[in-house]
């Protein structure tokens, strides 16, 4: 599904800051994707999500090479990523229904269908009470479970978290982590950056590891509790 | 109850978008009184080149020999006769020198004056009058007739009314092309404006077309609003000035009507208007997101 050789990346002119990466993810495969800040798991994560194309090396998605996509062939393939930004890129004068809504719109599904299937993921997320409201009301934690049900709404084949659980009490991040393995379990593969390693040790799962741009090997943290 | 969904991108917020439709409004009112002048031009221009004209003036110039009245009997005779000729009507002495009072002012020097009279000759409207044979055959028959030919400065109208309309015409072109540029202008702006939005919508899977059809059909609602109110005040002038024309005693006034079909093209205006803005919205927000890594 995804493979990464040898790939480099450089912002514009700069310096490179993602240096010969290589590593493969299977369709089912769970990963965290951990490193200190500036290690480069962003940058990184948007190779993945497809905002940047490699500036040396191959990136091949879904059997696609990335460096030669056409813009009309990397917009399909963003429709089987889903993504939870860390600062949750929500269009604050759309209502969360409405945010939520949006990669349905974008894919051009029927309004009665995006309506009961958005209702119903929000109120799985606890925010039943919040379908109108406009994220700029919404605190943190609500913002960020909106990021989340925005991300898998379309079923992903793919889906990215950018510190996830960062604003959420534990028993809610551990829930939402319990739908990651969920979507993970019906064959999505999924990708989470973060830096909390206690949340990594109590949901084990293997780990990428980023250090100064450059990728160590795969780890599985062993579980604590 | 289904709740109305906002645009995607809010595009009616922006300081220059809420501009846009009085830009719109200002541009449709102006390029509608530039296709009325052209309208009527064109149709007094038409008129002017076929020579066709609706009324004449013969002259009885005076002479001494006391024939004034047998002249003008027998010059009326002979213009009730001609075909074409609905009427012919002898201007009094008195509309003479009311003709004349504008140049020369009130006083006794006009009644010094040996004034031609005048024979104001109504045409039969649909045929057409042979002016040099009828000249030809009054001068033969009356001694000191002369026939006002209208078709020299008939043509010299013509050709004023030809260029008038060439200009009214490149003004249409003008505010168009400035209709145009400025929705390129605003376009750019609003995609520049709203970047984090379009990256957004990409990164989730939008294609160049959904995001262009945000600014398409923002410019298409923005160019029928701001068309219908631009073409609602060009019809409010346009009557206004057709009204104060009717009452306006001018017979070398051309005729400021406007035929129905002429109407009709005009409630079109606020459609291609929009039409143009909408096409040129998506044109050009489909160059620039092209270039978008």
């Amino acid at each position: 599904m995804v493979r990464f050789e040898n790939v480099g990346m450089r912002y514009g002119m700069g310096p490179e800051v993602l240096h010969d990466l290589s590593f493969s993810l299977k369709p089912g495969d769970f990963r965290y994707l951990l490193g200190p800040s500036g290690a480069g798991k962003s940058s990184l994560m948007r190779l993945l999500y497809l905002a940047h194309r490699p500036s040396r090396g191959l990136v091949t998605m879904f059997d696609t090479d990335i460096s030669t996509a056409s813009r009309k062939t990397l917009a399909s393939l963003r429709r089987r990523i889903g993504v939870v930004f860390q600062e949750f890129r929500l269009l604050n004068h759309l209502s969360a229904l409405d945010n939520v809504a949006l990669p349905l719109r974008v894919a051009g599904a029927r309004e009665d269908q995006v309506r009961e299937h958005v209702a119903e993921l929000l109120a799985w997320v606890g925010l039943a009470e919040h379908l109108h409201v406009r994220p700029a009301t919404l605190s943190g934690g609500q913002k960020q479970r909106v990021a989340i049900a925005r991300a898998v709404i379309t079923r992903p084949q793919l889906l990215l978290a950018d510190e996830p659980t960062g604003n959420l009490d534990q028993a809610l991040g551990l829930r939402l982590m319990h739908l990651f393995e969920e979507l993970n379990k019906i064959g999505t593969t999924v990708v989470i950056a973060t830096h909390n390693e206690n949340l990594v040790a109590s949901r084990p799962h293997p780990a990428l590891r980023l250090t100064a741009g450059e990728l160590g090997a795969t780890v599985t943290l062993p579980a604590t509790g | 109850m289904a709740r109305k969904t906002g645009p995607v991108v809010p595009l009616g917020r922006d300081a220059s978008s809420r501009l846009l439709p009085w830009v719109f409004t200002l541009m449709v009112y102006l390029a509608s009184l530039s296709l009325a002048s052209v309208l009527m031009l064109h149709g007094a221009a038409d008129r002017w080149d076929r020579g066709e004209i609706n009324a004449v003036t013969v002259q009885l110039l005076p002479l001494d020999d006391g024939s004034e009245a047998e002249r003008i009997a027998q010059t009326l005779k002979l213009l009730r006769s001609t075909p074409g000729i609905a009427a012919a009507r002898v201007l009094e002495i008195s509309e003479n020198m009311a003709l004349l009072e504008p140049w020369l002012g009130e006083g006794d020097v006009l009644g010094e004056l040996p004034l031609p009279r005048l024979i104001d000759v109504t045409l039969t409207p649909g045929e057409t009058l042979d002016v040099e044979a009828l000249s030809k055959t009054l001068a033969e028959a009356v001694p000191g007739v002369t026939v006002d030919d209208p078709k020299i400065w008939l043509n010299r109208l013509a050709t004023l009314g030809r260029s008038l309309e060439a200009v009214a015409g490149a003004i249409v072109v003008l505010i168009a092309s400035a209709a145009v540029a400025t929705v390129i202008f605003i376009t750019r702006m609003g995609l520049a404006v709203h970047q984090d939005i379009i990256e957004l919508l990409h990164l989730i899977g939008a294609r160049d077309s959904y995001v262009a059809y945000q600014f398409q059909s923002h410019a298409l609602s923005v160019g029928l609003r701001g068309g219908l109110l631009g073409i609602a005040m060009a019809v409010g002038t346009l009557v206004g000035i057709r009204s104060a024309a009717e009452r306006l005693d001018a017979p070398l006034l051309p005729d400021l009507s406007i035929e129905p079909w002429a109407w009709a093209a005009f409630a079109m205006v606020p459609l291609v208007t929009a039409l143009i803005a909408m096409v040129t919205a998506r044109i050009t927000a489909l160059r620039v997101l092209s270039r978008m890594p």
